[in-house]
């Protein structure tokens, strides 16, 4: 459903992304890692058609992106990171106009939004500005957009950020059940995460994929077993990379 | 087509909605139709004329408009970007072009609700005298192209930046110099060391010469058409600033 080939972006000389490539197939949820600044979300923006590859290629449902954008857009539920919304909006009337947006009129719109609006427990806040919302709750508005068209793949940039741990069991269990039927890839700093709800991983360093296989294979790496030594081991945090450029 | 269409619509629904469900949609149009009224009779000699016409109400517009247009059209594509909201927006299905168009339309379309609801001065010149109507529409539809030239500027200036100020600064110099290259007195200034022929070459491309035409009741194809290519032409390089930024 999503191949990325040979992607890389550059931004002035520094290259952010370098020569990634990867395959989700339906049915899998793939786990984003990485330390702060490896490129997960340029990666991300990239296969949603935000901002164009440097180089190399992303295909979604057999669509290229940069040759047929707007229909790999109709495919995609998007959660950007920190997850932006129309603050000033109601949360009803974001919906509305999210789910329009994706061609949704009528009895659709209103079945999509009732779907979403239980999906991601928003019933309590329908009414209210988005500006008046707690961080949770504005966190699930936007996952909510993301869902409303029921896309058959899910681009997450950290969606379990800024949520309670009752709220993030939520939303992995979420992403668990939805990663049956869809192909899904979620970026997360939360190394329990990825053994909770995804069938695969990938970590990522300074642009490039350093390791890639099940949650399991990757803690049997480590000579502890643990997947948080195993990251340690193989990424470098941001102070020592700066030290080797 | 109809599909293009669509999502324009949609957007148009939502920046109208955000206008008048924040505070700023109802600031400006008391800020401009008191400001409007005052020009008009305070300043304009709208009583001194002696003449049944809104030339007093429509001689102040471009110089009202140079701080009130950047003013509503600052925020289009800052405020997208300080709140990240673009990035939702450019990966729902539209072409950038569609959401460039649309959040221009919608703002155009509350100035000209602000233009519309400047009728009470309309209706005193008719109570007073009588006036040539025909003339106070065409000064409208001249003050409404007007009104959507500054926009399109100040489109493309908040496209430029996340910082609202400096979008409402830059679009306030880019539309001043557009009224400067026709504002007489300073033409005639010009006209003293240069050649009349460059003034006037000049001249055609400032705002007022072309708004002049429409106050005298004369609907020129070549004023319509130099507003309209203004404002296309913004538009296109609001388009392209936002690639730009994209590709990084």
């Amino acid at each position: 459903m999503i191949r990325v080939e040979n992607l890389s972006k550059s931004f002035g000389p520094k290259r952010a992304v370098d020569g990634v490539s990867f395959e989700v197939g339906k049915g899998e949820v793939l786990g984003f890692l990485g330390p702060n600044g490896a490129g997960k979300s340029t990666t991300m923006r990239m296969i949603t058609g935000f901002i164009p590859p440097t180089a190399g290629a992303v295909s979604v449902c057999g669509l290229d992106v940069q040759e047929n954008p707007i229909e790999v857009k109709r495919r995609i539920g998007y959660l950007p990171e920190a997850a932006p919304s129309y603050t000033e909006m109601s949360v009803l009337s974001f919906l509305k106009f999210a789910a329009e947006m994706r061609g949704l009129r009528g009895e659709e719109r209103r079945n999509a939004i009732r779907r979403v609006v239980g999906l991601c427990h928003l019933e309590s806040v329908l009414g209210q500005t988005i500006d008046t919302l707690s961080k949770g709750f504005r966190h699930r508005t936007c996952l909510a957009q993301a869902l409303v068209h029921d896309p058959e793949v899910l681009i997450l940039d950290e969606p379990t950020d800024g949520l309670d741990p009752n709220q993030k069991h939520e939303v992995r269990t979420l992403i668990r059940e939805m990663g049956q039927s869809k192909a899904i890839i979620f970026s997360t700093h939360i190394l329990e995460e990825v053994e909770a709800a995804c069938t695969r991983a990938i970590i990522i360093d300074r642009g490039r994929i350093v390791a890639n296989g099940t949650p399991a294979e990757l803690k049997a790496r480590a000579p502890s077993g643990k997947l948080e030594d195993f990251f340690r081991s193989i990424t470098r945090s941001d102070v020592q990379a700066e030290a080797i450029a | 087509m109809r599909n293009h269409w669509a999502a324009i619509g949609t957007i148009v629904k939502r920046e109208l909605a955000a206008y008048f469900e924040s505070p700023v949609a109802y600031v400006f149009l008391v800020i401009f139709l008191l400001l409007a009224g005052f020009f008009t009779f305070a300043f304009g000699g709208f009583f001194e004329r002696g003449e049944a016409s809104l030339a007093a109400f429509f001689n102040w517009l471009p110089w009202l408009f140079l701080f009130l247009v950047p003013a509503a059209g600052m925020r289009l594509w800052s405020e997208e970007r300080r709140l990240g909201t673009i990035e939702l927006l450019l990966t729902m299905p539209v072409a950038d072009w569609q959401a460039i168009v649309g959040k221009f339309l919608a703002s155009w379309l509350f100035l000209i609700v602000a233009l519309v609801l400047s009728f009470p001065i309309v209706v005193t010149v008719n109570v007073l005298g009588d006036p040539d109507n025909g003339v106070i529409a065409s000064g409208y539809v001249g003050a409404a192209l007007l009104a959507g030239t500054y926009l399109a500027i100040s489109c493309m200036t908040s496209a430029l930046t996340r910082n609202q100020v400096i979008a409402f600064i830059l679009a306030v110099v880019l539309c001043l110099l557009l009224i400067l290259v026709g504002f007489s007195p300073l033409t005639d200034l010009l006209a003293r060391w240069a050649s009349p022929w460059l003034v006037e070459a000049v001249a055609k491309f400032s705002v007022l010469t072309h708004y002049d035409g429409f106050q005298k009741g004369v609907l020129d194809s070549r004023d319509l058409l130099y507003f309209l290519s203004v404002m296309a032409f913004a538009l296109f390089a609001t388009g392209v600033v936002i690639r730009n930024q994209r590709a990084g």
